[in-house]
């Protein structure tokens, strides 16, 4: 008899995951979600979006025009990180940078060039920078200064000045050697995408299954919620794991982002982070029984939060301690660090071990709400 | 076994919310299979509620409902096993096909191969869905997608059958062809449970329930409830003004029902009076004739009448119509969507103060032809005059002509009452007699008491009158309906038509689409659309005689409808 209830139970998941699956296909919005908005995602971080400042515009005003002033101005103009806009006149430039033509301007006085008679033997020059754009001000400060001690060094080394110092600094940057901010992005990029099929797409079909009567009619054969769940989130389980590859694929064949973890981690990572995405997509369609309000709950607390506290795109560890807080309750965060990890690092497996209990931690608690949450009634 | 009940209500109650009150109030109730059980009353009376708790799908706050001994709760999955459900919105999947839906619900219910072959077989026969089975459910007509709601609930050739108002919105032919699957359904000894807000379907179950307002005002055969308005329903015959008539009688306090079919007013009397006509104004060749009773009539007096009392549009409304020139004029309109022609040359005028019907099966092009008279779709051909003005070349001038009330009332839900008249007012041209305008409508349609209530709290009585005097605020000399009681039950119904048979009196043409042949009866005129040609002009009356025959002596007008759609042109899909 057990058997026998099991075997009809299988036979009736079976045919709901074939619905699901003549659904996906005849579906343009899960096409549009799954396809073309991931190509569309690592498009822009592979090609679009660099967090790298190159070619700042930035004035210079050179009231000295002795050699020493004016072969600074050449090793700024030389610089990759600088555009220059040169001119005699503070007032034209500030006009410049109140209209924010340039980020901001460094001057050069005409006393400049008397650095030699000076006690700290530096030539004085004052960097102005515009503040509304804090890190661009930051990067203007940094990349100035940098190009201006770089041009001390070569004076001294040019007019064999006896006091080199006897340290240098030489810089390494470990897993991304070239400070590609892309090979960081696209990894990130990923975890949206898994997150915008798990979540947001899960908690779409659902509540538009109440929408549009299904449910109600559903509801009213032998099938139990559980099977229905299980055949929803084998459908999109599935569908977000061929998204995972996909992106996968794009992200190292054309972006030549390097992967440096086994490809064996990569899918453990993401099948705990996905049960924990379709959880949650559950969780919100058993609440919201429109697509509107699925939607804009799904976006609100899983796409917002995956795309601005996940370690995506900005550092947790330079937010406040409030906000980092909150950013462990975020399952993209884990989910973000361990795809960096698996692609610039490696296989590192004390880090990954982590990351994937407690995305299982999220899983439970989930199924665990969605068990008690469920039952076979409009009421 | 026959004897023995198959449900069993007992006791029955259900609340959502302890602020509004019983949902149902202590229903009882004991059912024998083999029956096509109509379930009947007003919006709000407790039918959908009823029947979900049939389905196992609501839980009720105090008794039980027993189907076939199983408790719909504590046997929940037993009852599964049991019955079929179709909820109001089919619970078809648009993007499947009509064969994967059926094999969805066959799976489900745990058909074999060789089970599903021949129950589809059989389906696809019964529902004539044989050539389509490759099509999407979201590419079927209305009539063609309940048959398939229809087949999916019956692969496992259920006991008991629950429908929810399956026939709104789908055409007389299709609802004809349904009625006829079920009392076939019947004969197979399923029992079917069928809510309906047709009155004339009701009539034709062998037992009917009656809710209002949560609580079960009668149970049983329908001519039970019938004979009880017997003696008490009459025609009133060639009399002058049949409007006239018609607001009079609903001033009588011994006339709980007025309405008007064809040239006739029929009327339902109180107990041991009859109508005294002398004082409708009907004119000296006006007649009482005493007429069969209908369950409708028994209906409407159970459930305390028509609302009584003139309509209050008879104030604002009066419309100049100075000569008798046609209102609307339409000449030649055709309307081609690629190589398929939706209208071919529809040719008809309405003069002022008439009454004009537009009425067709699902599709046969009655909504295309209506969408190019108030300037919506652009013709292909042809043209059309709102006192004499071309829509087609001075559109928003011919517009300003017109009023315009959508399918369920388009208004902003989520909007105050006042917010709407606010609304509705600012788009028209009136400029500084809105505020006037507006309070007017408060007024006349009393809505005063309900100003700062979101439109979608409001009962629906009101949400029509609501909805009403946003289309007609800016006094239009033509007021288009689109199938406006779809879905209302027939004491809002009356409601609605004693506005609009004020409005017509005082000028205001009507120009309407229905499924409903009680409505089109109030009609001067009707224009019979099939497959895009105009087949037939002719009052109801006139259409009723063109189908007489020796087999149908009294033929209705959805007789008519039906024989004159089928004998010209083929039948449309569905």
């Amino acid at each position: 008899m057990g058997n026998k209830n099991f075997s009809k139970k299988l036979k009736r998941i079976k045919a709901l995951i074939k619905k699901e699956f003549f659904q996906i296909i005849r579906d343009p919005s899960t096409i549009l979600i799954a396809i073309i908005f991931p190509m569309v995602l690592l498009f822009i971080y592979g090609v679009g979006v660099s967090l790298d400042m190159n070619n700042l515009k930035v004035g210079l005003v050179l009231e000295d025009t002795n050699p020493e002033a004016t072969s600074f101005y050449a090793s700024l103009k030389d610089s990759k990180y600088f555009s220059i806009d040169i001119s005699n006149s503070r007032k034209d430039l500030e006009k410049k940078i109140n209209a924010s033509k340039l980020k901001g301007m460094v001057i050069v006085p005409f006393y400049f060039s008397d650095y030699k008679k000076r006690l700290d033997k530096k030539g004085p020059i004052y960097v102005v920078a515009d503040g509304s754009e804090p890190n661009t001000a930051n990067f203007v400060q940094n990349y100035v200064m940098g190009a201006y001690n770089k041009w001390l060094i070569q004076q001294k080394l040019t007019y064999s000045e006896p006091d080199i110092p006897k340290i240098q600094i030489q810089q390494r940057f470990w897993y991304n050697e070239q400070l590609e901010s892309r090979y960081f992005l696209i990894p990130g990029a990923i975890a949206i995408i898994m997150t915008l099929i798990g979540t947001l797409l899960t908690a779409l079909v659902i509540s538009r299954e109440w929408e549009r009567g299904t449910m109600e009619s559903m509801l009213a054969t032998p099938i139990t919620m559980r099977e229905f769940f299980i055949a929803k989130m084998f459908s999109y389980f599935t569908l977000g794991m061929l998204s995972m590859i996909f992106c996968t694929f794009l992200s190292i064949v054309f972006y030549d982002v390097p992967f440096r973890g086994s490809f064996l981690a990569l899918l453990v990572v993401s099948s705990v982070f996905l049960l924990a995405s379709l959880g949650f997509g559950l969780l919100i369609s058993s609440v919201a029984k429109s697509q509107f309000i699925a939607s804009q709950i799904a976006i609100l607390t899983s796409f917002m939060p995956a795309f601005n506290l996940s370690g995506f795109v900005f550092e947790i560890s330079s937010m406040p301690y409030l906000i980092r807080l909150a950013s462990h309750i975020i399952p993209a965060k884990y989910m973000v660090s361990s795809l960096s990890t698996l692609f610039l690092a490696g296989n590192v497996w004390r880090l990954l071990i982590i990351n994937i209990l407690a995305l299982l931690v999220f899983a439970f608690v989930f199924f665990t709400i969605m068990a008690f949450r469920t039952k076979k009634r409009l009421d | 076994m026959a004897n023995e009940p198959l449900i069993e209500i007992s006791n029955l109650s259900k609340s959502f919310n302890i602020k509004q009150g019983l949902a149902l109030e202590k229903i009882n109730a004991s059912i024998l299979p083999g029956k096509i059980i109509g379930l009947v009353g007003p919006d709000g009376a407790g039918k959908t509620t009823l029947i979900r708790i049939m389905a196992g799908l609501l839980k009720p706050t105090e008794g039980t409902i027993k189907i076939s001994g199983f408790d719909t709760i504590e046997n929940a999955s037993r009852i599964y096993e049991i019955i079929s459900y179709m909820p109001q919105k089919f619970g078809l999947y648009e993007d499947l096909t009509v064969n994967q839906n059926l094999n969805l619900y066959a799976d489900l219910q745990g058909l074999s191969a060789s089970q599903k072959n021949e129950r589809f077989a059989t389906l696809l026969k019964f529902t004539n869905l044989k050539n389509f089975t490759n099509r999407l459910a979201g590419k079927l007509s209305g009539g063609m997608k309940q048959k398939l709601a229809l087949a999916c609930t019956l692969v496992s050739k259920p006991r008991l059958l629950i429908l929810d108002e399956p026939s709104v919105g789908v055409d007389p032919i299709s609802r004809r062809e349904l009625w006829k699957m079920i009392e076939e359904l019947v004969k197979e000894n399923i029992t079917v449970i069928w809510s309906t807000s047709y009155l004339d379907e009701a009539e034709k179950c062998s037992e009917v329930l009656l809710l209002s307002l949560g609580k079960l005002l009668f149970f049983g055969p329908p001519e039970k409830l019938t004979s009880t308005v017997r003696g008490r329903c009459f025609h009133i015959e060639n009399a002058i003004d049949k409007r006239k008539v018609l607001s009079n009688a609903l001033n009588d306090e011994n006339i709980i029902d007025a309405v008007i079919q064809g040239s006739s007013v029929r009327l339902v009397a109180k107990q041991n009076t009859k109508p005294d006509i002398s004082s409708y104004q009907a004119g000296e060749n006006a007649v009482l004739k005493e007429v069969v009773p209908r369950f409708e009539d028994a209906f409407m007096d159970v459930l305390g009448g028509a609302q009584k009392g003139l309509s209050p549009m008879v104030e604002f409304i009066n419309i100049d119509n100075k000569n008798d020139k046609p209102i609307v004029e339409v000449k030649n309109l055709v309307k081609r969507f690629g190589s398929f022609t939706a209208a071919n040359k529809i040719t008809f005028s309405v003069k002022p103060g008439e009454i004009f019907g537009l009425l067709g099966p699902n599709g046969a092009g009655k909504s295309t032809t209506f969408k190019m008279l108030c300037g919506l779709l652009k013709p292909t051909e042809g043209e059309a005059f709102i006192d004499e003005l071309s829509i087609q070349k001075v559109t928003s001038q011919a517009r300003s002509k017109i009023g315009y009330m959508a399918q369920k009332f388009s208004l902003y839900n989520n909007m105050t009452v006042l917010q709407n008249l606010n609304f509705f007012s600012s788009i028209y041209p009136a400029k500084d007699k809105r505020e006037e305008i507006v309070k007017k409508m408060l007024d006349i349609f009393d809505l005063k008491n309900f100003s700062n209530i979101p439109t979608h709290d409001l009962p629906l009585g009101f949400k029509q009158r609501l909805a009403l005097s946003c289309a007609i605020m800016h006094s239009p000399k033509v007021l288009f309906l689109d199938e406006p009681t779809s879905g209302v039950d027939p004491i809002t119904r009356r409601e609605f038509w004693k506005h609009i048979n004020a409005m017509v009196q005082k000028g205001m043409s009507i120009i309407i689409t229905t499924h409903f042949m009680d409505e089109a009866e109030y009609c001067d005129r009707i224009g019979l659309i099939n497959n895009g040609n105009l087949i037939k002009i002719g009052s109801p009356d006139e259409l009723k005689d063109l189908v007489k025959s020796k087999d149908l002596p009294s033929p209705t007008l959805e007789d008519a409808f039906i024989e004159l759609s089928n004998s010209n042109g083929e039948k449309p899909n569905g």
